[in-house]
């Protein structure tokens, strides 16, 4: 099997993979990062949304062999003490419910205030479209990043 | 994981206290644990006798608490609820606490499940009386060691005081306490002195689910583990004839193929490669010729209804004679089709079974009837079974049958291997316990432009109307009032959904109550009203309360500022007891495009004492948006057996522009807590249903509501 040289929360790592096998089950299963989630495995949920090179992407749907040089953020790698903004403001809602699908959300809600720092609400609700929440938090989830957005 | 199976304690602690049994309400044991920090003594939990230990609580000499939450934490905030009545008792600040999931302990819980929304209401004493007993305990021992009586000292945030002013905080004395008596009949708080009951209080996990740390099944792992994917039938029914795994076995990873029953399991060393072996079989199944698909379903469900096999679950005056002297019979018909749960973590188990014992772990919301389950399976003394409860990503009822981490034990089983068994999401839909396909017809006798009688006739496939849910409303406020069941049988698996049979019945109902009240020419809010005033006078014969019904209805009416609603927006009235809660809603509708669009529910709640407002409000919320989800989008059609909906691109669930704004009003009671993870689901169909009649015009009688609206693409907003 090749191996790949991996850049993951700011620490090369080497795995031993077949090149395509995507990038959510190489984070999973070989470097034991957890925080990104498994739920549909065909893009459609959102719950395995990392960063790669500051952009949200579905780790589900990416094979190893495409990252390249690529860095790769995941949760664990979005603050050392939960001090992102995204992150605070979830805390400061207690957005989640069952909470599998939040590392998603938080994801897509960073990456997107990264881009566009201060949204109209329509434009959060859009942003966040794609992210299911079966619990159906999203009243809460929309408030937290337009929290976060004024942090 | 948090692990349980060995900690430092103080030696003293094993001393035998008396007073054991303190009576049915107390959860067994109300002694707790001196857990000392620097004690360098290390004992398997496992050799102790469990009886002399409080599985609650553990208090350490600097002051900080551990509370172990004994119920599955589902999404429904358990976690966060249930160790804040023991804390709220035992007097300690909330900063103070830790909270552990506990393990499956059968000996020292009662009740680990989560269903029915009933961890509250059935811990509401016992859990408090666990607190104060503890409370109790530590004030005796500084008692003694200040030589003062014991009602001379009282608690404050963790510090015994006493009326010559001297302080010991519980650190300093529950060495001593834990080797009292445990007293009997201790006194509880009044709720008007409650500092952390009613308090809104964060999520435990909350800094762990934002960090991504390991917390739900998915994430558990242990040294060797292999990963585990299965080849089911692809339709209930189908028997596994033959297969052939040579391309499987081929795939980079896979360790081992092996066939159980009907299914086949591809073993291998990481998930992906177990599910790429699985895509790699090729098997052969039985004839599909024989199985029943949707449309048979719809048939013979409307069939039934004219059948013998219909079974009278209630039945009160006399409906018949009630029909036919009336002025009017009108007559409607529900229906509903099958929906899977579609969690959000998938189903998954890890199981490690050795001569020795039986290691499961993993999301379940029934561990106890799991573990047995699998102890039967494999032969085993419950005894050799531990079960730890990981976070669960979402069960909606799913996780209520534990057939995947039986599945999982199976497979260790004959592997003899540390095993977690993963389902793909299309695994996931294909593998339910589906809510069942159901339909209502239900007939009113009108006479004198009076309600005079009441009929309703459930058919569908799987679980069925009970004497308790055919006694809500609106039973007890019509003099002949008829309910009768009948069921069609079928391979397909049918299980608890999220407010088992109410999350449709309410919808049947409350949409029938508003039919009555246009034919009546009432307001439906009176209608509902005046039905319940004559439930006052039946009260003896019924399980809720008709006044609390009454409240629910007035708040909701009232923050929605019911009939006087602005031009273009159009409400929908809606009020459900199940539970052992009340909630009552009013739906906002307009009209985009002339297609209508939700925008705000309005939201009245009567569940008693609200434990934690901030995640009873997430509750309610939850509810009311999963419900119009499932109303508008949802339904799994079979085709000869086989579910025909496997992912999310062919199965709609509700997302963030389909969200409308909602308002949540809890009744300020005193009643002891009900729970909340199911009520708030129930009465949004029909809310949605009645407010879309009243902007359309067109009357919603079968889910998926997006049937009737041809190329909506943004439904609710």
């Amino acid at each position: 099997m090749p191996t790949y040289n991996l850049n993951v929360n700011k620490k090369n790592h080497t795995v031993e993979a077949d090149e395509n096998m995507p990038l959510l089950w190489v984070l999973r299963d070989l470097l034991d990062l957890v925080g990104t989630k498994f739920g549909c495995g065909i893009g459609q949920c959102g719950a395995c949304t990392i960063h790669l090179d500051g952009v949200a992407s579905r780790s589900c749907l990416m094979p190893i062999s495409s990252v390249g040089d690529a860095k790769i953020t995941t949760i664990e790698g979005l603050s050392e003490d939960n001090s992102h903004p995204v992150q605070k403001a979830w805390k400061e809602v207690d957005v989640p419910q069952c909470g599998y699908c939040q590392a998603g959300q938080i994801m897509t809600a960073s990456a997107f205030l990264e881009n566009n720092p201060s949204p109209s609400k329509e434009e959060v609700r859009s942003a966040m479209h794609g992210n299911i929440c079966r619990c159906s938090a999203y009243n809460r989830i929309e408030e937290a990043v337009n929290l976060a957005a004024k942090m | 994981m948090e692990t349980t199976n060995s900690i430092s304690f103080n030696r003293r602690s094993f001393i035998k206290t008396i007073g054991l049994s303190t009576g049915g309400l107390m959860i067994g044991f109300t002694l707790f644990e001196a857990c000392k920090p620097d004690s360098k003594v290390m004992i398997d939990l496992e050799t102790l006798n469990y009886k002399d230990f409080n599985a609650f609580i553990k208090i350490a000499e600097n002051g900080m608490v551990t509370i172990y939450s004994p119920n599955p934490e589902v999404g429904q905030g358990v976690k966060t609820s249930m160790p804040m009545l023991i804390a709220e008792e035992l007097d300690v600040p909330w900063e103070h606490v830790l909270v552990k999931q506990a393990d499956l302990d059968t000996k020292n819980y009662q009740r680990q499940v989560a269903g029915g929304s009933q961890s509250i209401r059935a811990s509401w004493m016992p859990l408090r009386q666990t607190g104060a007993t503890a409370r109790q305990m530590l004030i005796n021992a500084a008692a003694v060691k200040w030589g003062v009586d014991p009602s001379e000292c009282y608690t404050e945030a963790g510090i015994i005081k006493n009326s010559r002013n001297e302080k010991l905080s519980y650190g300093a004395v529950v060495s001593e306490a834990a080797l009292l008596e445990v007293p009997d009949n201790v006194k509880l708080k009044d709720p008007k002195d409650f500092k952390i009951i009613g308090k809104d209080i964060v999520n435990v996990d909350i800094d762990k689910i934002i960090s991504g740390k390991p917390l739900f099944g998915l994430d558990y792992k242990v040294d060797d583990m292999v990963y585990a994917v299965s080849l089911r039938p692809p339709a209930f029914g189908q028997k596994l004839v033959s297969f052939d795994d040579t391309e499987a076995r081929k795939v980079n990873g896979v360790t081992d193929v092996f066939q159980f029953g009907d299914k086949v399991a591809v073993l291998a060393t990481n998930t992906w490669a177990a599910m790429n072996g699985k895509k790699a079989l090729i098997a052969e199944w039985s004839s599909d010729e024989k199985l029943m698909s949707t449309e048979e379903h719809d048939l013979e469900l409307t069939n039934l209804f004219d059948s013998d096999k219909l079974k009278v679950v209630r039945s009160d005056g006399n409906i018949n004679a009630a029909k036919n002297s009336a002025d009017k019979v009108i007559e409607y018909t529900y229906e509903a089709p099958f929906l899977p749960h579609s969690c959000m973590e998938p189903m998954n188990f890890f199981a490690h079974v050795t001569d020795a014992k039986v290691e499961l772990a993993g999301p379940i919301q029934t561990p106890e009837g799991t573990a047995r389950q699998v102890a039967g399976l494999l032969k085993r003394d419950i005894e050799q079974v531990h079960l730890s409860l990981t976070r669960i990503g979402g069960g909606f009822g799913r996780r209520l049958i534990g057939d995947y981490a039986v599945e999982a034990a199976e497979i260790s089983n004959i592997s003899k291997k540390p095993v977690k068994l993963v389902y793909t999401r299309e695994d996931d839909m294909a593998g339910g316990f589906y809510r069942p396909i159901v339909k209502y017809r239900i007939s009113a006798a009108i006479k004198n432009s009076k309600l005079v009688g009441y009929h309703l006739k459930e058919t569908a496939v799987g679980s069925s109307i009970n004497k308790s849910r055919a006694s809500y409303f609106p039973a007890g406020c019509i003099d002949n009032y008829k309910v009768e069941a009948a069921q069609l049988p079928s391979e397909i698996t049918t299980g608890p959904w999220r407010a088992p049979v109410c999350n449709f019945l309410a919808t049947a109902e409350q949409t029938f109550i508003d039919e009555i009240a246009e034919e009546l020419n009432q307001d439906p809010v009176k209608l509902r009203l005046e039905l319940l005033e004559k439930a006052k006078k039946n009260k003896a014969d019924l399980e809720w309360s008709p006044e609390r019904m009454i409240g629910v209805i007035k708040l909701a009416a009232e923050k929605a500022n019911w009939g006087k609603a602005k031009e273009g927006v159009y409400q929908g009235f809606s009020v459900y007891y199940s539970h052992n809660s009340y909630v009552a809603e009013v739906a906002e509708v307009v009209l985009r495009n002339n297609k209508p669009v939700v925008k705000k529910v309005y939201c009245a709640v009567d569940c008693g004492i609200v434990v934690n407002p901030l995640g009873a409000k997430n509750q309610i919320e939850g509810g009311i948006i999963d419900g119009i989800g499932h109303a508008m989008y949802g339904e799994m059609r079979f085709l000869k057996g086989k579910p025909q909906s496997l992912n999310y691109d062919s199965y709609r669930l509700i997302r963030m522009m389909e969200t409308p704004l909602i308002e949540t009003y809890f009744v300020d009671s005193n009643e002891d807590p009900t729970g909340l993870g199911e009520p708030s689901l129930p009465p949004v169909g029909a809310a949605i249903a009645n407010a879309i009649k009243a902007a359309t015009g067109q009357r919603y009688r079968i889910q998926p509501y997006l049937k009737y609206m041809e190329q909506v693409t943004e439904v609710v907003s």
